[in-house]
Order: structure tokens, then C-alpha cells, then sequence
């Protein structure tokens, strides 16, 4: 396993990590022990097929959901054994997330639905500022007082990644990110990913089954049947 | 800060929604209105009430036939024997009037206009006792009422109604049960001293009440006497020096309880008091159900918007939201949504009372409704009740939902 030579913490660190789900008296496991590092800086594809259970993984990484067992620290912080609000703070402060279908709030503008993260943090002060940055970095800067279905599916998906920035996470989880779009907006959805990857070293952690998608990630984590296969490194 | 966003995203989610908004709120405005609309009405008929009561003066003793407390077989009709023997000075120094009193329906006609009203046969000196004022002629005087003389007193609005104008009556002929009387004086408008419009009434010599209108089995028998105290003091002994009288005149031995009742104005007060304030809480508990109805209402859409709103909720949730922060956030809502419309409510309420006021007005009964600061906060914090008791469920369940579960919503 390569491990990223800029930081010896990894800032997800999953150790044997199990998940069951219950149907009726059946007892159906998704994950059956995963382990799994990702350190600061770097930018990796979870692939799988369908029922491999990597979106069961990805909601473990976001905090989403929580394991059966295991251990989860993330950003150095043991999330695997918080309660619900506890873990809604984590989510606020330390993921960012970006989902196939942009949930975005359609009554909103823009730079409102950047600044939502911010309204459930702590830190409340100068949200308007710091939403418009964060849409400034994504490219929008001029579409901020536009409501989403005055934008395109591209642009929507932008919105969606500074949103996912505006609270500085740890983390930037993103599941099927061009999922929704076309190639040329995919293409570019993926360019501005690795570019905040490449110029803020922002970690990035991509949940795909597109081999085309995963190919931009520095590292591959191939799941199947609820166990992590063969990790390999892409150059 | 995060109430005042949280009202800021009610008002944004309200609005977005208009018809459907207005259409919840509108079984709170009618529950809220008819709450304020019943309370003004009420207060309105309490205060004409007491107005009413309070203009006869207050050092007047009322005596009516019969005991309400105890049980009296065949108690003996007031005659007006028994106001005779109330004016004695020597054994009731503290009274000095009685008026006796025999009223009943009767029609009432000039010329070619009749009406149906009421009918008060009365000694001469109920003009003093009642403080009825003429403005022009004279009330009828003792002799009138020794030679049962066909004369009358006209209320205003009576005269009105039959002759088109209140003065310059004096000299005309009514007929009153197809009797002729001669009209002596008309009376100021009032607005009410007893339980009836005393405008509308026609006052004439009790004699000529039993003689022409109402004959009686018994003779000289009476309604009910008025007894003038010599001042509000000294009503307390007034009505101990009449009971001692009318006993005696009644022939009552000291084991049977009394067969006449007296009131006097603190006692008919408080009775009308506790009526109307009976039936305001009563016809407002009927008014308050509807607002239940509105509640419901509110509960109902709330609940189909927590599911319309499902993958709202888990994004906000994967944001960062927490369980509080969602509930406040559809409890804002709910709670916005029913004090909207008890806003609304009293508003409507208030117009109630102005239109019921201005029938009463037209229909010669002064009743004013009031709106009291206090049933406008009452009606408010109790619309904000409603809203947070019938919200807090469908809030609770929006706070609930898994956030993945959310998310994946279709």
C-alpha cells in the first residue's frame, strides 16, 4: 500500500469496520471488515459493483450512519461510537459532501444554498462572504443570486462542490459526482476537482462504479462483497 | 440569531406554498374569530346589561310574587293593598315610594298604525321611583289613577314607530286593546332600565290596566313593586322594614317561610353578571372547537409536507442539521402558520362584532361589542399554542428521520 508522503496521520482511518443490516429476522452484512487508510492530500476512488457495499462505506465515512462494529477516526477523532447530534457536528465541520443529484434547495439562490453548512455551525459570522468565495473558487461568481433551475447541470453540480466547501471540511466525499451530467460537464466537474486536489490539497474521496471517473484518482480502493480487494495505486 | 433565521426560512417555505398556506389557515381564522367575535359580543351584552340596570339608581327594591329558595304553596298575589300598607312613614321610615306595577302585551294603535308591545300599568309615582323624565306633558297623576282614567304615556320610540315623531303627542288618542286613551306625556328616550326597552313601553294607570287591559283574578293584584329606599344606605333596612310589613299584610305565621321575593339592584347585578358571563364562556368553549378543527388542519398538512420535504431533511441533516435544528425549523412553521391566522382570526372576529353591534343598533337594543386587550393576547397565545401542540408531532417526526434514509427518498 502506498501511503502519501506528505503526512504519516491518516485523516480517515477505518479499522475492521463491519456493517449489518436487518431484514425481518435476516441478517444481511454489507461491510464484513474493512480497513482502510487515507491520508491527508490525496485524492481516491471507491469502486465496487452494485451491492459491494461501498455506498453502505461511503455512509460510514460520512457519518451518515453508524457501523456494528469497528473503529472509525476520522481527522483523528473517534466518530464509529457518537450519537446522532454529535455526529451532525462532525458532519458540519469536517465533510463535505457532493452528491449524484446536487441536492440543492430549489426556493433558495445560489450563494443561500453555499451558505446552508454555515448556518448550522458555530460559527456563524460573515456567512455571506465566505459562501461567495467559496462559489468565486468553483467558478460562479457570477451566477450567485441564480436559483438552481436557472443553472445548468454543471453548474448545479458546482454550487453543490462549494457548498461542500464553504465550512473548510477535512474531507470532500463525493458519490457519483458526474452521475447526472453529460461528458463535457462531467469532464469538467473533474478538472475542478483535481484542481482543488493538486492546488489546495483538499483530500477528496470519490464514490464511482465509472472506471473513466476513478482513473482521475491517485489510488483505487476496489470493494466486493462487502471486503476491500486489492488496493492499487494509479499513477 | 438562529430563531431568527428559522422564522426567516418559515416565512420563505410559507410563501412558497400560498394557496395551501392560506387554506390551513383559514380553520384557525374561523376558530380565532368566532373565540373574539363571541368574547366582544358577550362583553357588549354585559356592559349594555349592567348600563341598563345601574339607570334605575340604586336604592330600588324589586318585589316579586313567590320564594325561590323554599317551597311556598299558593303564595299570595302583591296587590296593590300591600303597597298601601308599605307607604306607612310610622312602620317603614326608611322607605318613601312604592310604585306598583302590572305590565303585559297588548296592541297599541293610531290611526291606521299598530304595533304589539308591552304594557305598564303603574301607580303615578313610577316616574319618580324610576327616574323616567317626559319631554312634554306631564305623568299621569293620583287621581288619574283613583278614577282609572284612559290616559297614557308614550316611550319615543313607540310614539315613533306609530305616529312618525316623538313630541307634540300631547292631546292625541291611542287605541290600547281597542280602548281610546288620551295621551298626557311622552317620555325621553332612555335606552333601557329594566330587562326590556322601556322606549317601546306604553305606561298607564294601573287602574286602568286591571279595568281595560289585563282584568285579574284577583282584584288590585300586581306584578311587582318598586321600592324606593331613602338613599343606597339604608336599602339593607328598607327591605327589613318591607319584609316585616309584607308578612303581616300576607298573614304569614313565624314558621312559614316568606311567599314574595325581594332583590334589589347589587342582587339583580350579580345575576345578570354570572348569566352573560355563563354564556360567553359557554358560546365561546362551542367556538373554541373549531380552532381543535383548525389545529388538526394544521397537524395534517404539516405532516404532508414533512414528507414532501423528506430528502430536504436529510440534506440538511448530512449539512450538519441537528435534531433541534430540524424541529425548530417545522415547528416555526406550524406555530407562523396558526398565529397568522389568528391575526387574521381576531380581525375577523372584531368585524363580527361591529356588524352584530350595528343589527342590535338598528334593532333599537344599544349593545356595544368591546374587544378587550386581553381576549386579542388571549386569542394570539392561544393560536401559538395550537400551532407548537399540533406542530410538535410532525416536527418530531421530521427530527427522526434517518439521515440516509432521508436522502435516498424518492
Amino acid at each position: 500500500m502506498e501511503i502519501s508522503p506528505q503526512a504519516a496521520m491518516p485523516v480517515i482511518d477505518v479499522r475492521n469496520l463491519t456493517k449489518d443490516y436487518y431484514l425481518g429476522e435476516i441478517v444481511v452484512p454489507a461491510l464484513r471488515g474493512i480497513d482502510l487508510q487515507i491520508f491527508p492530500g490525496e485524492m481516491v476512488a471507491i469502486m465496487g459493483p452494485s451491492g459491494s457495499g461501498k455506498s453502505t462505506l461511503m455512509n460510514m465515512i460520512g457519518c451518515l450512519d453508524s457501523p456494528t462494529s469497528g473503529e472509525y477516526y476520522l481527522d483523528s477523532l473517534l466518530v464509529s461510537d457518537l450519537h446522532d447530534d454529535d455526529l451532525a457536528i462532525v458532519r458540519n465541520q469536517k465533510i463535505g459532501f457532493v452528491f449524484q443529484k446536487y441536492n440543492l434547495l430549489p426556493r433558495i439562490d445560489a450563494i443561500e444554498n453555499v451558505a446552508l453548512p454555515l448556518r448550522y455551525s458555530e460559527n456563524t459570522s460573515s456567512m455571506r462572504q465566505r459562501a461567495e468565495a467559496a462559489l468565486q473558487a468553483v467558478g460562479l461568481g457570477d451566477r450567485m443570486r441564480h436559483k438552481p433551475n436557472e443553472l445548468s447541470g454543471g453548474q448545479q453540480q458546482r454550487v453543490a462542490i462549494a457548498r461542500a466547501l464553504v465550512n473548510e471540511p477535512a474531507i470532500l466525499l463525493a458519490d457519483e459526482p458526474t452521475g447526472n451530467l453529460d461528458s463535457q460537464s462531467g469532464k469538467e466537474i473533474m478538472e475542478l476537482l483535481m484542481k482543488l486536489n493538486q492546488q489546495q490539497n483538499t483530500t477528496i474521496v470519490l464514490v464511482t462504479h465509472d472506471p473513466t471517473v476513478a482513473t482521475h484518482a491517485q489510488r483505487i480502493v476496489q470493494l466486493f462483497d462487502g471486503l476491500v480487494k486489492t488496493p492499487e495505486a494509479v499513477s | 440569531m438562529k430563531f431568527l433565521q428559522a422564522l426567516k426560512e418559515a416565512i420563505a417555505s410559507l410563501s412558497a406554498n400560498k394557496t395551501r398556506s392560506f387554506l390551513t389557515v383559514l380553520g384557525i381564522v374561523i376558530g380565532v374569530g368566532a373565540v373574539i367575535g363571541v368574547l366582544s359580543i358577550g362583553q357588549g351584552a354585559e356592559a349594555s346589561i349592567i348600563g341598563q340596570i345601574e339607570s334605575i339608581g340604586t336604592n330600588v327594591i324589586y318585589v316579586f310574587r313567590g320564594n325561590r329558595s323554599e317551597d311556598v304553596t299558593n303564595p299570595n298575589r302583591l296587590t296593590t293593598a300591600d303597597a298601601d300598607a308599605l307607604s306607612n312613614r310610622a312602620r317603614a321610615p326608611h322607605i318613601i315610594n312604592i310604585a306598583s306595577v302590572l305590565s303585559g302585551q297588548s296592541r297599541v294603535r293610531f290611526g291606521d298604525e299598530s304595533t304589539q308591545t308591552s304594557i305598564m300599568g303603574v301607580a303615578e309615582n313610577y316616574a319618580e321611583v324610576t327616574d323616567l323624565k317626559l319631554s312634554e306633558g306631564s305623568f299621569f297623576t293620583e287621581s288619574n289613577v283613583t278614577n282609572r282614567s284612559s290616559v297614557v304615556v308614550l316611550g319615543p320610540e313607540l310614539a315613533e314607530r306609530l305616529t312618525g315623531r316623538r313630541t307634540e303627542l300631547v292631546g292625541t288618542t291611542v287605541h290600547i286593546n281597542n280602548y281610546p286613551f288620551r295621551v298626557v306625556g311622552s317620555a325621553i328616550a332612555k335606552g333601557g332600565n329594566q330587562f326590556s326597552s322601556p322606549d317601546m313601553d306604553a305606561y298607564i294607570p294601573i287602574t286602568a290596566m286591571q279595568l281595560r287591559v289585563q282584568r285579574q283574578s284577583v282584584p288590585n293584584a300586581v306584578d311587582f313593586l318598586l321600592i324606593q329606599a331613602q338613599d343606597s344606605q339604608s336599602i339593607d333596612l328598607a327591605m327589613q322594614e318591607a319584609k316585616a310589613i309584607l308578612r303581616a299584610s300576607h298573614r304569614l305565621t313565624s314558621r312559614q317561610p316568606d311567599d314574595f321575593t325581594m332583590t334589589n339592584q347589587e342582587d339583580i347585578l350579580s345575576i345578570a353578571n354570572s348569566i352573560t358571563k355563563i354564556l360567553t364562556i359557554f358560546l365561546a368553549g362551542i367556538a373554541a372547537i373549531s380552532l381543535l378543527v383548525g389545529g388538526i388542519g394544521i397537524m395534517n398538512i404539516m405532516l404532508v409536507s414533512v414528507t414532501e420535504r423528506t430528502r430536504e431533511i436529510g440534506l440538511r441533516k448530512a449539512l450538519g442539521a441537528r435534531k433541534f435544528d430540524i424541529q425548530l425549523q417545522f415547528l416555526t412553521e406550524s406555530a407562523m402558520l396558526s398565529v397568522f391566522g389568528g391575526l387574521i382570526g381576531i380581525g375577523l372576529g372584531w368585524l363580527l362584532g361591529k356588524v352584530v353591534g350595528i343589527i342590535a343598533a338598528n334593532s333599537g337594543t344599544p349593545l356595544v361589542p368591546e374587544i378587550s386587550l386581553n381576549s386579542v393576547l388571549l386569542a394570539t397565545l392561544f393560536s401559538l399554542a395550537v400551532g407548537l401542540f399540533f406542530g410538535w408531532y410532525p416536527a418530531l417526526r421530521a427530527a427522526n428521520l434517518e439521515p440516509v434514509e432521508a436522502l435516498r427518498y424518492e
